[in-house]
């Protein structure tokens, strides 16, 4: 196993156009999930009158901040159906955008450290399979052998009892992967305008037929909410509610080291996720902070204790030095899964909730997103991911596989 | 990490406290009469502004009770702490430093 040395950085990959007074459909927020809906509108729908509105930089928001794991190893059927959806799509998109964004299917393991954990773990395997999704259940000796790394003795104080593991799991270089769906939208047509923040909307009775921004009023025949952590307050702009919560959660790297770590390791039990990045920057995460939040920053403590945990899991890693930290804000619902679909508002349209797991859905997102844009209707795949299942109670509870506890 | 003070104990570290999300959400007085668009509300839907926010926190590790939190949610600024049978303190409107 060697380091990996980076893509090239092209210097040109898409125009900065000026805001035009209207287009046919508007998206808020260009995260991946905005970049890949305007590329599906443009390739699956044929349509390429779009701008894409962010108040910052093209995706400098979760999109920049996430760890990019890539798994679809959920539990309900819904959930197993999208995120697999977006891993076969993962899959396929370096060749079909022409851009090698480093995607690595390297596996990822989901530790147990109590029999509740294992039974949990067990059960998720056997969904997993039912639906198609690749999935083992290890033993410790077996979870030795994917990651000679990882500490497997009895003796610490939340031994590893066993672990899930999907070799099709992995990660990808998050900003090529933005950079790689902006140049494609761009190149058919779709204006990405940074720094455009969105501040209204412009309704007519119950439909809205444009948006307010920083960069003067445009009108848009439908309107596609990608706002992540800010979805709440856009909503709330555009007079109704959703169940979420936005929530600091926060990352952390260490300097570079020569290739140690073959794989993705996640405990939810004891709150550390960790991968090493293509550089060789040992990549770790942990839990949400506990309060709303949107300062972009997290608690020291959590780094505490994820640092605690990093440390009795892998004992090589106790003399790593942390180099940078950062917090993103994401977007949490009851039963930690995404709201994709139509709003009380006729027109506009809503892709949020993803909270701390969003990124490996970047592609089915977009993908469902724009079918919902598109025809007005949801995709078979985000239809039960409906704002209405609040009301009829059919919840779609991933706490369990979401990873990250919150 | 978040210096909170409790209305009973005093300033203490964030750790030594959990939260409890939105404050000042009252049980439906006839929850009979709910439909299930109110039920939803009630349980799933609470405000998440960006800005002052009052919020419930326990002090778990220390004194166990409960008391509500005047925070922002941008800055994390604690600006006040107060018993949950007192009402939301006003805030003045701009300025200050609190
Ligand atoms: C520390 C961290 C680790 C994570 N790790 C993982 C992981 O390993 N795997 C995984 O699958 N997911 C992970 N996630 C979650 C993932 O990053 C998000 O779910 C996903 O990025 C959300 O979709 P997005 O990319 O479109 O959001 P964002 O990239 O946040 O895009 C939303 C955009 O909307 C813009 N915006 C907001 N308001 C406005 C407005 N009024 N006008 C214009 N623009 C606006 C924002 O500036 C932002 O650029 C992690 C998140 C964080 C913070
Ligand atoms: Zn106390």
């Amino acid at each position: 196993m060697t380091a990996q040395p980076l893509p090239e950085h092209p210097d040109f990959l898409w125009r900065n156009p000026e805001p035009r007074s209207s287009y046919d459909v508007v998206i808020v927020g260009a995260g991946g999930h905005g970049l890949a809906t305007a590329y599906y509108l443009a390739r699956n729908h044929g349509i390429t009158n779009i701008a894409v509105l962010e108040k910052g930089w093209l995706a400098g928001g979760n999109m920049a901040r996430n760890t990019t794991i890539i798994r679809s190893n959920y539990l309900w059927d819904e959930s197993a159906a999208i995120y697999e959806h977006a891993l076969k799509l993962w899959e396929g998109l370096p060749a079909e955008l022409d851009y090698d964004f480093l995607f690595s299917q390297r596996g990822v393991l989901n530790l147990a450290h109590t029999l509740q954990d294992v039974r949990e773990g067990v059960r998720r395997v056997g969904a997993n399979r039912l639906n198609g999704v690749d999935a083992q259940w290890l033993a410790p000796d077996e979870v030795a052998e994917v990651c000679p790394i990882l500490n497997v003795s009895p003796r610490t104080r939340y031994p590893v009892l066993g672990a899930t593991f999907q070799p099709r799991a992995g990660i990808a270089k998050h900003d090529h992967v933005a950079w790689a769906l902006a140049r494609r939208a761009d190149a058919m047509g779709v204006d990405l305008i940074q720094g455009c923040e969105v501040t209204g909307f412009l309704k007519d009775g119950d439909r809205v037929v444009g948006v307010e921004t920083s960069r003067g009023r445009i009108r848009a025949g439908r309107v596609g909410l990608a706002a992540a952590g800010h979805s709440s307050v856009l909503a709330e702009l555009a007079g109704f509610r959703l169940p979420v919560q936005s929530h600091p959660l926060q990352a952390l790297v260490s300097e570079l080291h020569e290739p140690v770590h073959p794989t993705v390791v996640m405990s939810n039990h004891v709150h550390v996720y960790v991968s090493q990045a293509h550089k060789g920057e040992l990549v770790l995460g942990a839990g949400v902070d506990s309060y709303n939040g949107y300062g972009q920053r997290g608690s020291f403590h959590v780094i505490e204790q994820q640092m605690a945990a990093a440390v009795e899991l892998f004992p090589v890693f106790a003399r790593a030095h942390v180099l940078r930290t950062w917090g993103g804000i994401v977007d949490v619902t009851p039963d930690a899964s995404p709201i994709v679909g139509t709003s009380p508002v006729e027109n506009l349209y809503v892709n949020c909730g993803w909270g701390t797991g969003g990124f490996k859905a970047t592609p089915a997102a977009g993908w469902t997103f724009a079918h919902t844009i598109a025809t007005g209707e949801p995709h078979p795949l985000n239809a039960p991911f409906a704002l209405e299942r609040f009301a009829t109670g059919a919840l779609i509870d991933e706490h369990g596989a979401a990873a990250v506890a919150h | 990490m978040l210096l909170i003070t409790c209305p009973w104990c005093g300033p203490r570290d964030e750790a030594e406290y959990h939260y409890g999300g939105q404050a000042h959400v009252p049980y439906p007085e006839r929850p009979a009469d709910l439909d299930d668009e109110q039920w939803a509300a009630y349980v799933f839907y609470r405000d998440n502004p960006k800005g002052p926010f009052a919020e419930r926190w326990t002090h778990s590790t220390g004194c166990r009770r409960w008391f509500n939190v005047l925070r922002d949610t941008v800055s994390y600024e604690v600006l006040a702490s107060y018993r949950l049978d007192a009402p939301r303190p006003e805030l003045p409107q701009a300025g200050g430093n609190r």
